[in-house]
């Protein structure tokens, strides 16, 4: 075979030889995470301004899945994978608005908008996290609420337990539920005086809640239309003691011929 | 099943729990296979990814015994072929030369000191160059992900004919024919590279 070139014309087994040898290539890093992410078992997170100081939020395709305070990113990415179980990464998109109103504004009605990714969370915690979800901004209620609201009037200890691992607090407004004594109770996110700092921010005016608590009421009943309700039932507007009726108790109240407020269910 | 596998029945255990392991084992393989395919390293990142993601998506709604029962390897590289494929059906850069490469992708896929970025190498025209990856992608189709199955991720004939969906006769003449035709081209290349510039 004639050929111009002074090297061997090239053979089967060279070219075998070169194709197995040809390097294989090493898969970018952001590929594991983006695969993970898209199919849902990854979660990425951003660090936000809140009413707490700065927040990391994380997120995965089914919502959010963590609200916490660290001191660095690396101390979340840390605490996220430690308690998680899987990856997380910081996000290179803008955190979703919703997130970015809520942060801004606790009160904002945005939270409807909001999808929570409560993987790892029994049934029970899941029910009672969702209920606090309902409550108002302005607006409290008690541990026993929930308990009974959920279909488990009894349990209102393993409500406070439940709200207590809230994995994404403010978001999730656990601080709005209280003692039924009118003393604010504990608060995840950095303790009682956090838990008060955020009411007040939201308008409650714990003072007043404690001045009647105090005093034994829980309810006050609306004169003229003949219903109670929690104090702070549509905000702290309505919170005007002149023209309210104070109840101690449930029975008082009934007794007294005034029927349950429909928005803010004292009672069954 | 030609190699049992423990991961296989993880999967078909727990998906969710054992699937980023599957990922870890395979992404090397699968972005290289979608690299020599596509040449284009943005590319076949996105081949890989939607690949993992098809895979998962579909063990998603398998029977625990039709996960424990895959050939995992040889499933996985005929996912990220038809996801590669159909990608480039759309597509007019289909394999585009190396030369044609932004600075981004190159930076990723050719090592600094790559003799093609040299700027005399550069000005070369691509028939000239012995590069055997080069000359792979200028094969016909057909030959080209029999040969790069085979040699260059490794697989064996069996498992190439099972990612190519096509009986072991035809691997086998396909992957010889595509040896056969790379040898040619290489001859060529290096009759063409011997002889004095002519402008």
């Amino acid at each position: 075979m004639k050929t111009s070139s002074r090297r061997a014309p090239a053979n089967a087994i060279d070219i075998v030889r070169e194709l197995r040898a040809a390097s294989s290539f090493r898969a970018p890093a952001s590929l594991l995470p983006e695969v993970l992410r898209r199919v849902g078992l990854a979660d990425l997170y951003w660090k936000l301004e809140s009413p707490v100081g700065p927040v990391y939020v994380a997120a995965s395709r089914a919502g959010i899945s963590m609200v916490s305070r660290a001191r660095s990113a690396e101390e979340f990415e840390r605490r996220f994978e430690s308690q998680r179980g899987r990856p997380i990464s910081p996000a290179t998109s803008r955190p979703p608005a919703a997130v970015r109103a809520l942060m801004k504004n606790l009160k904002c009605r945005d939270r409807e908008k909001l999808q929570f990714d409560l993987r790892g969370l029994s049934e029970f915690e899941r029910a009672v996290l969702m209920k606090a979800l309902e409550i108002p901004g302005g607006e409290i209620r008690p541990y026993s609420w929930i308990a009974r609201e959920i279909g488990h009037p009894e349990a209102v200890r393993a409500v406070g337990t439940a709200l207590g691992k809230n994995p994404v607090p403010l978001l999730i407004p656990c601080h709005r539920v209280v003692r039924a004594d009118g003393t604010l109770g504990k608060y995840s996110m950095g303790g009682s005086r956090i838990k008060r700092a955020l009411l007040e921010v939201e308008e409650v005016d714990p003072a007043t809640i404690e001045k009647l608590a105090s005093r034994g009421i829980r309810y006050l009943g609306n004169e003229e239309r003949r219903y109670y309700c929690y104090p702070t039932c549509g905000g702290t507007r309505s919170l005007v003691l002149s023209n309210k009726i104070p109840f101690h108790n449930e029975k008082e109240a009934l007794a007294a011929g005034y029927r349950p407020c429909k928005a803010c269910r004292p009672a069954a | 099943m030609v190699h049992p596998d423990a991961l296989e029945g993880a999967l078909a255990r727990d998906l969710d729990g054992s699937f980023e392991r599957l990922v870890l084992e395979y992404q090397d393989r699968l972005y290289s296979f979608a690299l020599r395919l596509s040449g284009n390293p943005a590319d076949a990142e996105e081949i890989a990814q939607d690949a993992f993601v098809r895979a998962y998506r579909a063990m998603k709604t398998y029977p625990k015994e039709r996960i424990r029962a895959l050939s995992l390897k040889a499933w996985l590289y005929r996912i990220t072929l038809n996801v590669a494929r159909n990608r480039m059906r759309g597509k007019r850069h289909a394999h585009a030369s190396l030369d044609e490469r932004d600075g981004e992708g190159r930076a990723r896929f050719d090592p600094e000191d790559d003799p093609r970025s040299r700027p005399d190498a550069v000005l070369e025209e691509g028939r000239r160059r012995a590069d055997i990856a080069t000359l792979v992608e200028g094969l016909p189709s057909r030959y080209r992900s029999a040969l790069i199955l085979r040699y260059m991720e490794g697989l064996r004939l069996e498992e190439v004919a099972r990612v190519l969906g096509q009986p072991l006769g035809t691997v086998k003449s396909n992957v010889h024919r595509a040896v056969n035709a790379l040898r040619e081209a290489l001859s060529a290349s290096r009759r063409a590279a011997a002889r004095p510039e002519v402008i």
